[in-house]
């Protein structure tokens, strides 16, 4: 057809890659080491007072998820943490505080679909698929772990 | 009458009367802030869900379009309307209430000129004498529907475009009706499917891009004009990327679009003040900027001749999700001061 742009599809695929504006990595890469390093750090303050206040390592542990999802779901909540998304990328989606975002955000976005098909059905729409394949991941590497254990240890 | 392979000239040449167009927030602040009718801030618009704001909105357009045009809704033969959402419910939502002849659409981004070309042809052909031409999307319930929620933390990439929260409506009334002596639509070239296999659902403009200039391409040939023929040649929502495509193609087969083509997604918002990547996207894109903007330089007689072409990617996330690459439309409208 000549009203057609004279390219294969391949050809074409490849000039609009040569045309597109890249994600700037390098940028990303330090903001997402800088805001993910932070995180750490004040999981790390909160997990140190709990031990300070008598609380095992174990323990600290626990009480260091459940501050940080809370922190996690707050932000969210206030409409600050897409903001840090934003800004952080891969930063503020990896640790703790990115799952309790990713299932926050559906939650409150579908809640106007009401308490049950709503928010009940969709709100592990983002986490979903982390929960199904990292249970599933975690019950392998188990297996392995035991097999391992059986034999060498 | 049908000229050359798939044009469409007008005997009667129907023209817009009037048009009306309503934004929300961010597009009010955008560089075309003030040549909308209405602006809202609340992203709500008093109701309590996104979907019913986007009804809301398209509503208040529709309504605003009446009182300007000072028409009775009794008087309107029919209604031509769409939007982004599933089973275009924004419009369904909206027309019930207003009890009008209604005929859906699904264009995606396209659907602006697709009403106004089949309103244009009930009218030119002579079976009606009013007829609404309507679009209407909205950004909140389009990140719902084909996005992440709002709330979730994350980037967007350079290509990735905004949709806007807008409704554009316009009048097409017989040639003879009233005194207004412009905006007589004058050509018309529905589009053909044109897919090049790009299956990135954050890059539309270089998806769209192909269907964009088989489109106007087809047009210039069937009607033996040149480009520059027209003062301006106004795409939907190409965007940044798809626009710098869509000209450099043309400019590969020997014709210089760049001073004379606008493309609607890149005027409505500013990248550099309000992050918007390539630009704006959605129905209400063109819908807004042909009704608030372009269709005003009109009547001041700043365009004379212009050609709009709406730009459609007619794909789902779950088409995406089974691996099918996106389908693209491109309609296209020409309309002119003098016939």
């Amino acid at each position: 057809m000549s009203s057609n742009i004279k390219m294969t599809n391949e050809e074409y695929s490849d000039y609009v890659d040569s045309k597109a504006k890249k994600s700037p990595i390098f940028k990303n890469f330090v903001l997402a080491f800088i805001v993910g390093g932070i995180i750490c750090v004040i999981g790390q303050v909160i997990c140190n007072i709990s031990m300070y206040f008598g609380l095992d390592e174990k323990s600290a542990a626990t009480v260091t998820s459940i501050v940080l999802i809370f922190l996690g779901a707050f932000l969210t909540a206030i409409n600050v943490y897409w903001r840090i998304g934003k800004f952080a990328g891969a930063g503020s989606a990896v640790p703790i505080t990115g799952f309790s975002n990713s299932i926050v955000a559906p939650a409150i976005e579908f809640k106007l679909d009401g308490y049950i098909l709503g928010l009940g059905a969709n709100m592990f729409k983002v986490a979903g698929p982390v929960l199904v394949y990292g249970v599933a991941t975690s019950v392998g590497v188990g297996f392995i772990y035991w097999i391992i254990k059986m034999f060498f240890m | 009458m049908k000229v050359g392979s798939q044009t469409i000239k007008f005997k009667n040449t129907p023209k817009i009367l009037e048009t009306s167009s309503i934004v929300g927030k961010k597009e009010k602040e955008g560089p075309l802030g003030n040549y909308f009718d209405i602006t809202n801030e609340d992203i709500f618009f008093g109701k309590d869900t996104f979907e019913k704001a986007e009804s809301e909105m398209m509503s208040e357009c529709i309504n605003n379009l009446l009182s300007k045009a000072n028409v009775d809704v009794s008087s309107i033969d029919n209604i031509f309307a769409g939007d982004l959402l599933n089973q275009c419910i924004a419009s369904g939502y909206t027309i019930r209430d207003l009890q009008i002849p209604f005929l859906g659409l699904y264009g995606a981004c396209s659907t602006f000129v697709e009403s106004t070309l089949l309103s244009s042809i009930f009218v030119d052909g002579g079976y009606a004498n009013k007829v609404i031409a309507a679009t209407s999307s909205h950004f909140c319930s389009a990140e719902r529907q084909f996005r992440l929620p709002l709330e979730h933390g994350n980037q967007k990439t350079p290509t990735a475009q905004v949709t806007v929260t807008g409704s554009g409506s316009c009048l097409i009334v017989q040639k003879d009706f009233s005194t207004t002596n412009d905006a007589y639509i004058t050509y018309a070239t529905p589009g053909k499917i044109v897919d090049y296999g790009i299956k990135d659902m954050t890059n539309m403009g270089g998806a769209m891009a192909p269907a964009a200039f088989n489109t106007i391409y087809t047009h210039l040939e069937d009607t033996g004009r040149k480009p520059d023929y027209y003062d301006a040649i106004i795409t939907g929502d190409l965007g940044v990327l798809g626009s710098e495509i869509l000209v450099e193609q043309f400019k590969n087969e020997g014709m210089d679009i760049s001073n004379i083509h606008k493309d609607c997604g890149v005027l409505i918002f500013d990248d550099n003040s309000q992050d918007t990547h390539c630009g704006g996207s959605g129905c209400g894109c063109m819908a807004s900027v042909f009704s608030g903007y372009f269709f005003k330089q009109l009547k001041e007689k700043k365009l004379n001749k212009i050609l709009i072409v709406a730009t459609g990617a007619l794909m789902s996330p779950l088409a995406i999700q089974q691996g099918e690459s996106i389908p693209c439309i491109a309609h296209a409208v020409a309309i002119e001061n003098e016939v």
